[in-house]
Formats: structure tokens, sequence, C-alpha cells
């Protein structure tokens, strides 16, 4: 027999950024609850390296929602403490080539109109920074602002402090919708919650959520494998990547894209990321992959050459086709709300996208362009069109 | 055979491990017309079964720690003069890459000091399996060991961990290892089992069917109690006392579900503990390909083979522990029925015997040694449970209730339980109890051991893409 | 009895290994766990976390608890290594590579 129990609103997803909805809708008054097929942080959350990151990203609406976040996510490290290993520990970005150097000045030059802290680094000031990086590079940019958070448990504590109910490990059936359309609430495999709003908080199953409500939402997985040392000293103080990256997120291509993150962890391990693979939801290993990333920190930090890798993981970014996440409410179905679709920054992303959400639940104004994330502007487009009327 | 590797070469048949599934496998398909590589980590034959003194050690009666000695023997000499099996010592093989040809990639030597490449047309999994450990207080004081481990320390390095050692935990194996260790000059104050031993009564004629099983088990029991060893059966150690080293042991009952009865402890001196619950199947590599696994009657995964030893993967075959833990005897016997599978020949009648009976006898041991579902009472907060990252049951207890993780990837997300040097082995199968999700699923590994990060960084063996 | 007289063993000359630099006996093939067990000795590192105690678990490479500094290198399992004349073991303090540290 399926129980019935009523919430303001019902996050389906209990992802980072789910549980950030469900954190800041708690905050304004709602009585939220959560719902997952699987555990805590089951998806692309348990996968990712926990970037927190402005230095990638140019400016536009992706950059406003990582300044936005950067400021949140300083608020919650104050709340959370250590439990979710937050470190303040800034960026470095290295260019491996002089002309590199000069797009990487004049890519940072462009972020500091916008509000972006990005200081210069020269040739012979990169070894005081981090003293294991390699010599004979040109220069880079330090982004103080960039910071990391282990990100299950950020999940996790961002979902416990919700105080929201979980439901995790059953899996949303359907969603419930009156006569006008309008959302009432979701089934689950073992019971129906009723609530006048939903927020698809599905991150790579976020298209399979919208389609139960009669909308296209083409959100696609983007693969991504992740090196992790054995325990190690403090030898990487930031996060360290060669400049080589910010193409790399920002490329429609479906071929292989890889160049490594380095940065260490207050476990131990350092973190060596990040591949990008269109390649559906294939979990194959590829060694060629990994042989890239690992060939790409060994240039930056030579000292790794020496150390072992113990293990590596995978897992599957969320994004939409213009590379930017769909947040808000669903122009086609009143009470769906979407938070998903955040690519390789959900982590960083996910407060900004909880409190901008939680604004509208509430009915507050929002003082932020959101129009650039609007689910529904695939319609019409060739990726949009299609199954979206019911 | 041939002790080395040749990257040019392109192997029917590329078998890893090589003990009793690999070697039979190795040998049959050699027998068949196939080229063979018989990849193994270790530096000989024989993998963890058939372990034995290293030549240098000069032991005149090798087989006196062994069962089945003759049959390694002979194996290993017919493999020495078959012409078409390289054997491909120290490869520790990471990752099993599938294409037109599977592609091995092997970090080679005890230090993992350089990286080599197989290719093959068929792949035979016969990796083995290893122990299983279920924590209590004190279990990672030095002294304690696994059960296995002290089997085979005493069979290829001839030393004990001690001389007074008590030998604990569930599964045929403590007999063996007793057994051994009592012979070698070590006093066994008790051999603690989880079980009453009584499982097996249910099946009369599995043991029937299984001649050579019983005889086993008596030889093992006839020598222990020439040794006054004593079997405390339904009993398990719940504590090992000591600082720097084990000093000693509180045993206590358990009842049907392994709860310990309060009120029975009863404390045993000893210098070494030897303990562990049965075995666990090495599936890594197929695990990482997308083969089926089963749960078997004791909670473990093992790989889905159909009746020729196919796996649900095309081209990748399984033999022995791997598809369930069931002894050598099967081990050798799926070693030639997967043989002949690859060579498209028809399987012996023989060994199809052995495989159906050993496979009714191997299901029978392991429902009589399944963990029972209290084992966790006598896991304090403070016990580590990960002995890798030291992470206490508190932790573990906490990510379920506080948290929000309900399965052990969560668990280990959340506590780093499992992601230490050893990636699970050790505590993985306890975390999945503490965790109150499902047991018995396959832990996902994708390199299935460390790989020095300049091997990683060289292309298929040839030299580093960097500087 | 002891395992030796067993298996009947008649081992060629024992080599020397240095344990935190005192010497100590291993028959040739032995591994450096097994001569160092042979020795009494059952513990040769430190935790990460804890500093507490730990040496040679499973025997057979999988736990990684044996590890140790063996010749300068930190993290080698001594159940797989063949004791060699005049190996130096170190006893490893917690991840054993102190000196990167910046």
């Amino acid at each position: 027999m399926l129980k019935r129990t009523s919430y303001d609103v019902v996050v389906v997803g209990a992802g980072v950024v789910g549980a950030a909805c469900a954190y800041y809708a708690a905050r304004a008054g709602l009585r939220v609850a959560v719902v997952d097929r699987g555990p805590v942080a089951g998806g692309t959350t348990g996968a990712g390296e926990g970037n927190l990151l402005v230095s990638d990203k140019e400016p536009g609406p992706e950059l406003d929602l990582a300044l936005l976040s950067t400021t949140l996510w300083r608020e919650l490290a104050e709340e959370f403490g250590d439990r979710v290993e937050y470190e303040p520990k800034g960026g470095l970005v290295v260019a491996s080539a002089p002309a590199g150097l000069d797009a990487l000045n004049g890519f940072a030059a462009k972020q500091r109109t916008v509000g972006v802290e990005a200081v210069p680094v020269a040739a012979d000031s990169l070894r005081e920074l981090e003293p294991h990086l390699a010599e004979g590079l040109p220069g880079g940019v330090l982004y103080p602002q960039d910071a990391q958070v282990q990100p299950a448990l950020a999940a996790a504590h961002l979902l416990r402090a919700s105080g929201a109910e979980r439901y995790l490990g059953e899996a949303v059936t359907a969603l419930r919708r009156g006569p006008d359309g309008a959302i009432r609430g979701v089934v689950t495999e073992r019971r129906e919650l009723a609530a006048p709003a939903v927020v698809n908080a599905a991150g790579t199953w976020g298209g399979a959520v919208a389609e139960l409500a009669g909308v296209r939402l083409p959100v696609l997985p983007r693969r991504g494998f992740v090196l992790v040392t054995e325990p190690l000293p403090r030898l990487v103080r930031r996060k360290v990547y060669a400049a080589d990256y910010v193409a790399d997120v920002a490329s429609g291509s479906a071929d292989l894209q890889s160049s490594a993150v380095v940065e260490g962890t207050p476990a131990g391990p350092v973190l060596i990321g990040a591949s990008r693979e269109r390649v559906g939801f294939d979990r194959t290993l590829r060694p060629e992959v990994l042989h890239r990333l690992a060939a790409q920190a060994v240039a930056l930090f030579p000292v790794l050459r020496t150390v072992a890798v113990q293990r590596a993981y995978r897992g599957f970014r969320p994004y939409l086709p213009d590379h930017l996440p769909a947040i808000g409410h669903d122009a086609r179905v009143p009470g769906l709300y979407h938070a998903c679709g955040h690519e390789g920054a959900g982590i960083g992303l996910a407060p900004a996208t909880g409190l901008l959400i939680a604004r509208q639940l509430a009915g507050e104004a929002v003082e932020f362009e959101l129009a650039p994330f609007r689910p529904e502007r695939f319609d019409g487009t060739a990726e949009g069109s299609g199954s979206g009327a019911e | 055979m041939v002790n080395s590797t040749s990257e040019q070469v392109r192997y029917d048949l590329a078998v890893i491990g090589a003990g009793p599934a690999g070697l039979a496998a190795a040998d049959a398909a050699a027998g068949l017309g196939l080229r063979v590589a018989l990849v193994d980590a270790g530096a000989g034959l024989g993998g963890q079964y058939y372990r034995h003194p290293a030549p240098e050690l000069g032991a005149a009666r090798p087989d006196k720690l062994h069962h089945g000695w003759r049959t390694f023997a002979e194996l290993r000499e017919r493999l020495a003069a078959a012409p078409l099996v390289d054997h491909l010592a120290g490869h520790h093989v990471w990752a099993a890459e599938r294409g037109e040809d599977w592609i091995l990639h092997a970090t080679r030597g005890p230090e993992a000091a350089d990286r080599a490449t197989v290719t093959a047309r068929c792949l035979l999994l016969a990796t083995g399996a290893y122990e299983r450990q279920l924590p209590f207080p004190g279990w990672t004081l030095p002294g304690v060991v696994t059960a296995g481990g002290a089997q085979a320390m005493l069979k290829s390095g001839l030393v004990l961990p001690g001389r007074r050692i008590v030998v604990a935990g569930s599964g045929p194996l403590l007999l063996a290892a007793a057994s051994s260790l009592a012979a070698a000059g070590a006093r066994i104050p008790a051999i603690v089992e989880a079980t009453a031993y009584l499982g097996y009564a249910r099946g009369l004629p599995v043991l029937a069917g299984n001649p050579a099983k019983l005889a086993e088990g008596a030889e093992h029991a006839a020598r222990l109690l020439r040794h006054g060893v004593r079997l405390r059966r339904r009993s398990a150690v719940v504590e090992a006392h000591g600082t720097d080293r084990i000093t000693g042991v509180t045993v206590a009952r358990l009842d049907a579900r392994w709860k310990p009865v309060p009120g029975t402890e009863r404390r045993i001196d000893c210098d070494a503990l030897a303990v562990g619950h049965g075995l666990v199947p090495q599936i890594d590599l197929a695990v990482e390909l997308g083969a089926d696994t089963v749960t078997t009657a004791d909670g473990t995964a093992a790989l889905r083979v159909d009746a020729q030893q196919r796996t649900s993967v095309p081209g990748l075959w399984a033999a022995g522990e791997t598809c369930g833990v069931g002894g050598a005897d099967l081990a050798l016997a799926e070693g030639v029925l997967a043989a002949h599978s690859v060579a498209g020949k028809p399987a012996p009648a023989r060994e199809l015997t052995v495989r159906r009976r050993r496979r009714a006898f191997a299901a029978l041991m392991a429902a009589a040694h399944a963990p029972g579902p209290d084992w966790t009472g006598w896991v304090t907060d403070d016990t580590d449970v990960c002995r890798c990252e030291e992470v206490p049951a508190r932790a573990v207890r906490e990510a379920v209730t506080e948290l929000g993780a309900a399965d052990a990837r969560t668990v280990k997300l959340l506590t780093r339980a499992g992601m230490g040097w050893c990636q699970g082995r050790m505590c993985g199968p306890a975390v999945a109890c503490l965790s109150g999700g499902p047991v018995g699923r396959p832990d996902s590994r994708p390199l299935s051991c460390p790989v020095p990060l300049a091997q990683l960084a060289q292309r298929d063996g040839t030299t580093e893409l960097s500087e | 009895m002891d395992p030796l007289e067993l298996v009947g063993a008649e081992p060629g000359p024992a080599r020397t290994i240095l344990f935190d630099g005192r010497p100590v006996s291993a028959l040739p093939g032995q591994t450096l766990a097994a001569a160092l067990w042979a020795d009494g000795v059952v513990a040769w590192r430190t935790t990460r976390v804890g500093g507490r105690p730990r040496g040679a678990f499973c025997g057979i490479g999988q736990c990684f608890d044996c590890l140790a500094t063996v010749n300068g290198r930190p993290n080698q399992r001594l159940c797989l290594l063949t004791a060699e004349h005049g190996d130096a073991v170190t006893t490893q303090e917690g991840h054993g590579h102190g000196e990167l540290d910046v």
C-alpha cells in the first residue's frame, strides 16, 4: 500500500545539488522531502573531485553563478567546518608555452572585469607557490577564490542540516499532476508524496525526470576518469592545472579531452583529473585515458613519477547542449523546477543553484538573471525538439 | 615452457593466475595446440594453494605442507616441457582491455619496477581468491595474521608468526592451517570455529559423492588430535589483547545468529592469532569488464559462468575460485574444461563429473560457513574496521544513521573505509554488513593493483610521452 | 619440530639484512617478512593516523599492511620481496614520504 505524506516541495536527487536545494528551501521555511533511487551522493557527486572553481570560467552567466557560489561556500564552511573538508586553497593555472601564457593572461584580464581575483605569477615565482612544480614553465595565474570540498561529505552534511525527510533507495516512478497540468506530487516505488512543487535535481538522469512531466530536457552524460595516488604529504598545495583545461571544458567535441588538474587532499592522496569523453554511459576503462592524465600530471609535477596510483574512478557529468545548467521554474509545467545539467561544475555551483531555486519556491524576489538557465530554452532546437509534447 | 615475455606474440589464450585452475588450463590448452601465456604476479608457479619453499631453501620434503603435491609436481613438469606455453612470472595485471584482441596491462615484479602488455585472442581468469576478514577489537595488533597468511608464510618461508598460535574464524581452511602450523612445531591452544559444523549434516548425499574431501578432513582431524588441539565450535575471538603485540584473546560462545553470549568469555594466552572467515573470489578484472556475477551461499560475489566456463563477456572464461570458492580439485577440473571450450573441443567426461560433485560440495560448504547476521555485535565502536585508513566502526555507523549511507560504496565515500592501499579487500565484506546494505555485490576496482604513476605515464611499455 | 625440519630443508648460507640498522639473518629464498618473523619481529611500520605498529597480515600481497622502507624506497611489501644480502629495511612512519612535504 502506498503511504501518502505532504510536503511543500519534493526534491528528486540526493546529490550535492539536490542537497543544496533542500538546505536552502528548508531555510526558507519550506517542508522538504528528498527522494533518490540510490543513496546520498550516489551519482555524479560521489565521482567528483569537489572543484569550486572560478578560474576555468569565462565572463558570462556560469561565472556569475560561480562567483555567487564562492561566497555561499564560504558561509557554509563556517557552519560545517572540517566535516566537509572545505579548503580555500586557491587555484594555480600554468601555461606550458609562452604563447599559452599570453592567452591565459588575456583570459584572466577579462575575468577580472567581472570580479574574479586573478593574480599573474611570473615564471620565477611559480615554484615559491608550488615547490614541486616542473621547472621551466613560462608563468601562470593564481586564483585565490578557487577552493575545494569533499563532495560526498558536502552533500551528506547539507542534506542532514536541511532536516529534510529522506527517501533514499526509492526510484521516482511518476509525477502527479492536477487537471490544470500543475504538479501535485511524486510517486515512488514505495509511496506517494504530495507536494505542489518538485525540483528535478537528478543530475545525469535529469532528462528522464523531465520526461515524467512530459517535457524535454536534453541532459547527456560526459564521462570522466580521475586517478588517485597513494597517501602523500602536502606536495601540491593548490589546485594546479595547465591552461589547456579551459579549452577542454568548453569544447563541444565528442573526442577525448584531457588536461590534468592536480591537487592534494586533506586525507593524503593526490587527485588527478579530469578527462572528458562523450561516450554515453559506457563504463569501459580506457588505459589510453589514464595514460594521458598520468603523463600530463607528471609533466606538471615530475615528483609524482615516484608515487603509485592506488585507484581510478569514473563518473558521468550531466551536460546540456549549451554547457549551462537548467535552473529554475519550468514554464511548461506549473510547479516543476529544474536544477540539473551542471556538467563538471555541480559541486561548485550547488549553493547558488539551491539558493535561487529556494527563492523561487518561496515566492521571493530573485536578484539574479536566470534567463540563460531557462529549462525550456531547448524547445524548438534540434536537441530539444521531438518528444516534448504530451 | 619459456620463462619470459615476448610483446610481439599474439597468444591464443592468456591465462591469468598460475594456481590449480590456471596450471590445469595452460596444460590442457597446450595439449590441444593452443599458444598460451600463463601470467602470474608471483615469481614461481603454483599460486597460493601450491605455494612452496623457494628452491634455495633446499626443502627435501615440500609435500609435508601440501595436499596434492604430486598433482602440482606433474603439472609443473609437463608445463616445463610444453613449448607452447610462456610463463610470464611477476606480471601483475592491472587492467584487461577488450578490443579485437585482449590487451593485458601489467606491472612487473614485487617492486612494480616496469610494465608490460600481453596480447591474446582469448582470456581465462584464474585469479583465485583472498581471505575474508571480519574485524574485532584488537585485530590490527601485530601478531594477528590471516589464517591463509600464516599458512602462506609457512609454506614459502618456513616461518611461524609465533610459538603459541590461536586459530580462529570459520571454514575448512582453519583446520588445514592449524594442522600445518602444529606439524611445523607451533602450539595451538585452540581452534575457534564460529559455526557448529552442523550445516554439513544436511548434505549427506553430497558428502558421499566427495569421499576425497572427507578423507582430507579426516586427515586434518587426526593430525590435530595427535597434537592435542581442541576445536571450540560455535565460538569466536571477540577481542585480541596486547599493546604492541598480541598477548592473548578473549573467546566467547556464539548463538545461532553469531551474537556473542554474555558470560561465556574466556581468555586464552597466545603470541599469535591466525584468523579468517573463508575466501572471497578475486574477480576485479572481470567485474571491470562488466561480467555478470552471482552471490554465493556465504555472501560473496563470484563470476557467473556457463557449462563451458564462459563468463557473460565474450572471449572471457573463468575457472576455479573466481566462479565460487570450491577448492583445488574443482579448480583443476574447471581449468581443463575452460581450455577445451577455448579450443572448441568437447568437454572431457571426467572433469564434468568432478565439477558437478565438487560444485555441490562447495555450495554445502559455503552455506555451512556463511557468517551469522549478528557477528557485528562484537565490533565495538572504536574497533578500526578499515585497517588502511584507520576508520573506526563508530564512523561507519554514523555514516549510516546520520548521513544517509545505506551501502558499502556510500560508507566509503563518507568515511574513507575501503579507500586505502588494499582498496577494501580486507574491510569490504565487513563494511557491507555494517552499512546494512546488500552483501555479495562485487566491488569496483578499475585498477586491480596499484600502478606506479610513471608507468601509467608510459604508453604500452614504450617510453614516456612527456619531456 | 620446526618448519625447516618438517620439510627437510637444507638451505644454503644465510644472508644478512639490516633492520633499522641491526643485522638480521635471512635464509636464501625467504622474503624480508619471513626473515623478520624468524627473528621474532612482527611489526615494521607505524600507521599514518594513529601511529600504531603493523607488520605482515595477509602474507600474500593483498593487504599492504607489511609496507616498509627498503633501501630507501617507501611502501614496499615485505611479504613479496625476497631478502637479498645487505637489504636495509627501515621502520616506515605513516605514508613514508616525509621528505616530499612542503
